[in-house]
């Protein structure tokens, strides 16, 4: 079977602003099914989100193929959906015409776009919510109105970057188990960016351990847990901590390279 | 500032009822104060000229600026009745405010959406930004005569250069990642123009648009100082041939009564257009 996302060999260099060139992704291997949820752990800076934005066509790489559906990704294709790390709602819309906006762009007409961002505002739980500003919501809410308008899109691919690092534990795991959810209802491959294993392996189907930077994937590990989950009962079981133990052997010792680099740079 | 809002307990309501009465309390003390200060100036300059120790040729008094307005609204004014000087005014420094904002709005954007541009034009639009661009309005009086025409450009192209360089600020900072979210979402360059860029400007520019209303009634009098038949800076240019102090303080007032009103509009089209924004408390702001 094709993959639905492929990497192969990429390379991502950013100029800094002293004129030198630094080095965020080397030699990256990275392979998604259709309709697998995978997730991707690592340490700060070891560039996930700089992976997404490769994916997604925001970034062009400096060297490899980045390839959606067999087709080499050249700009921002579309059938892909991108919950950002940071809140990337419109806070001069209303929630309504935020998620309304994907379908607009697409040239829907005013009242269909409408009606379908009702339907996907009361799918993530914001009903009684539209006509509110983004201001006015808390940071669990301005989630899920990011999380209602990407969806609304009916994406192929979607790209997720830490979207609940941000959230306190119980409503962390509530809409963990909401994402879910949704996404055993559509047939979209999932990139899961997270700094919290135990999160990747609730979640994922696959997890993807990058090394310290340059980044490049260390090793990827299947998890066999069975679906349906329910991610605040799963960790519990006996072959979760199994797969934990394994990754985590494998994440701690760039987590500590990580660390001990930037402590030394600090210190300089 | 104002403390948080306690949780509603038991007991709430006798809260809310003292915060409520505190509130009302100190709006009487600040308008007890500004109108004590106001008292203490005008008497103070009315009893300085009364008795003689300042001249009230050159430094005019209250009672008689007072005076003046008065009979300019019962008998009107050596130009004609105060309300077509006024409305004249008001029409200059209108037109030149609409039209010197919606040119800078689009140059502004324009220059910070299309990066050759700004790069091509950055240098000009610095030059022609350095000159003292108020003597502009003495080229307007020749080129487009003495009637609005050229106080309405001399507002204009004041209020333009204001307007224009913050809409331009504006349109490059805007955050990279609402632009990425855009893009992602499916929208073209047109829709990121006026759907992400022109409203995360419009901070910027209604930032602007406070300064450059003032600069728009600047423009409009300088202007007729330059050359009228009719306005409130003809009034005070014929006040001052007339060496009438008091005539010049009186269109000073009235001056200062159209930038009052002009200044409640603006705060109102700024209160509907960034209702996305949580309210500014317009009392604790200057
Ligand atoms: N536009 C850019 N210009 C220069 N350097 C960049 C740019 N974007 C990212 N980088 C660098 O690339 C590296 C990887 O960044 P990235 O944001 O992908 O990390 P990350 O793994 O997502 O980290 P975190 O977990 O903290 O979000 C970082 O060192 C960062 O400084
Ligand atoms: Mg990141």
């Amino acid at each position: 079977m094709p993959s639905a996302i492929e990497l192969r060999g990429v390379t991502k260099r950013f100029l800094t602003p002293s004129g030198g060139v630094y080095t965020a992704l080397q030699d990256l291997n990275l392979a998604v099914a259709p309709g697998e949820f995978c997730a991707v752990v690592g340490p700060t800076g070891c560039g996930k989100s700089t992976t997404l934005a490769l994916i997604s066509g925001l970034e062009p790489a400096s060297e490899g193929e980045v390839e959606v559906f067999s087709k080499a990704v050249r700009g921002i294709a579309s059938g892909i959906g991108y919950v950002f790390q940071s809140d990337a709602v419109f806070p001069w819309k209303t929630v309504l015409e935020n998620v309304a906006a994907g379908p607009r762009y697409h040239g829907t007409s005013p009242r269909d776009a409408r009606a379908g961002a009702r339907e996907w505002i009361a799918r993530v739980g914001l009903a009684g919510f539209e006509d509110r500003y983004p201001y006015q919501l808390s940071g669990g809410m301005r989630k899920r109105v990011a999380l209602a308008q990407s969806l609304i899109n009916g994406p192929q691919i979607l790209l997720m970057d830490e979207p609940f690092s941000a959230l306190d534990v119980q409503t962390r795991s509530l809409m963990e188990n909401e994402l879910l959810g949704l996404w055993s209802s559509t047939s979209a491959s999932v990139v899961f960016v997270t700094h919290d294993l135990e999160e990747a392996i609730s979640m994922s189907d696959r997890v993807f351990v990058i090394t310290a930077a340059p980044g490049t994937v260390k090793s990827n590990y299947k998890v066999d847990l069975p679906r349906p989950r329910n991610v605040a009962e799963i960790r519990f079981q006996p072959r979760f901590t199994e797969i934990y133990q394994e990754i985590w052997n494998d994440l701690r010792d760039e987590v500590l390279v990580s660390y001990e680099r930037q402590k030394r740079s600090g210190a300089a | 500032m104002q403390a948080p809002d306690e949780p509603a307990a038991q007991g709430g309501a006798d809260l809310t009822a003292r915060r409520v009465r505190e509130a009302r309390r100190r709006r009487l003390t600040v308008q007890g104060l500004r109108l004590l200060v106001a008292v203490v100036w005008l008497g103070s300059w009315e009893l300085t000229t009364r008795l003689g120790w300042v001249d009230k040729f050159f430094f005019a008094q209250p009672s008689e600026i007072v005076l003046k307005l008065w009979t300019w609204i019962n008998n009107g004014t050596e130009l004609g009745p105060l309300w077509v000087q006024v409305l004249t005014t008001m029409e200059e420094t209108v037109g030149g405010f609409v039209v010197g904002s919606i040119l800078g709005i689009i140059v502004g954007v324009a220059l910070g959406r299309i990066a050759i541009l700004a790069d091509v034009l950055g240098p000009y639009v610095k030059a022609f930004n350095a000159i003292p661009r108020v003597v502009l309005g003495a080229l307007f009086a020749i080129s487009l005569g003495l009637d609005i025409k050229s106080k309405v450009a001399t507002a204009a192209i004041l209020v333009f250069f204001v307007v224009f360089f913050n809409a331009f600020q504006g349109a490059r900072e805007v955050d990279r990642n609402l632009m990425a979210n855009a893009r992602i979402l499916g929208a073209n360059n047109r829709r990121l123009t006026t759907e992400i860029v022109i409203p995360s400007a419009m901070s910027w520019i209604i930032a602007s648009l406070h300064t450059s209303f003032g600069l728009a009634l600047v423009g409009a009098v300088v202007g007729e100082l330059f050359g009228a038949t009719a306005g409130v800076g003809e009034l005070i240019y014929s006040a001052e041939q007339n060496f009438d102090a008091n005539g010049v303080f009186a269109g000073m007032v009235l001056l200062a009564a159209i930038a009052l009103v002009a200044e409640a509009l603006i705060t109102a089209l700024e209160n509907r257009l960034v209702r996305w924004r949580p309210q500014v408390n317009t009392e604790t702001r200057i």
